[in-house]
């Protein structure tokens, strides 16, 4: 069996891609696509420590019902979040999150 | 770590999912970006699979790589981004520098046992299975609370999503 730590490892690389894509780059939805990837790595977080760790038998599916709810908001702020980026391109004509400051005081 | 099947895979799907990972950061072409999203995250399904979380897995596949990279690819083609920008990156020194230092401290904090060292001797050897988890989510002592505010919320999203993205000039 692998060990808990080569997961935490993996999770925490992937974490740190999607970290250097929401800092680096210009397109908001390459930025919303690192998002993803930052979600994805705290997903593998939670089944690992859940799969690991020995629990009683009432908290016996914590971990595993946490993913599903990261799941569901994950999938409710992409579908949001892609709505405001055509929003902004069609009124600016750009996805360049810099670019959108009408609000900028 | 002996050689079977669990490491293997686990090899395997570590290459998918920082490697898609990489892909998605570094592509300059967003169709090829959302390609890379769904290697990686396919991955991540992977692990799901080895952590016998087998649910998850099928969830993984059928939101994340099914509804949410589909609806990422629509999102790039409707704003047409691919043309437009010359530059893919903005201050990408200082992000490098600045995400390799946190990966470097998670690391060390997931390796040497800084807040306290446990490590679990064994496995636990029974799983949660599906089942457990669909009388967990109607429990009144288990999820149906979150359950339910998880159904409000997609529905205030799907509505405010549409809401957001349409066109009143239309």
């Amino acid at each position: 069996m692998v060990p808990l730590w080569m997961y935490l490892a993996v999770a925490a690389a992937l974490f740190s891609i999607g970290v250097f894509g929401v800092l680096a780059r210009r397109n908001a939805v390459a930025i919303l696509m690192s998002v993803e990837l930052m979600l994805n790595a705290v997903n593998i977080n939670l089944v690992a420590f859940w799969r690991y760790s020995e629990t009683s038998t009432d908290l016996l599916l914590n971990g595993y019902a946490f993913t599903a709810f990261v799941l569901i908001v994950a999938a409710a702020e992409a579908a949001v979040g892609l709505a405001i980026i055509i929003t902004v391109y069609r009124n600016r004509r750009s996805v360049i999150p810099e670019e959108a400051r009408a609000l900028k005081g | 770590m002996e050689l079977n099947a669990i490491s293997i895979g686990f090899v395997v799907f570590s290459i998918f999912t920082l490697g898609g990972g990489v892909g998605v950061v570094t592509t300059r072409n967003l169709f090829q970006g959302t390609i890379w999203l769904m290697v990686s995250l396919f991955g991540v399904a992977g692990y799901f699979v080895l952590l016998s979380a087998p649910f998850l897995a099928a969830v993984q596949i059928l939101v994340y790589i099914g509804a949410i990279a589909i609806l990422i690819t629509f999102a790039v083609m409707l704003t047409r981004s691919v043309a437009r920008i010359k530059e893919r990156y903005i201050r990408i020194l200082p992000s490098f520098i600045a995400s390799l230092a946190l990966f470097l401290i998670l690391l060390l904090g997931v390796t040497v046992p800084i807040f306290g060292a446990h490590s679990p001797g064994s496995i636990p050897e029974y799983v949660a299975s599906t089942r457990d988890l669909g009388a967990a989510l109607v429990d009144e002592n288990g999820y149906v609370v979150p359950f339910l505010l998880a159904s409000v919320l997609l529905t205030a999203a799907m509505i405010g999503a549409i809401f957001i993205a349409r066109d009143e000039n239309a």
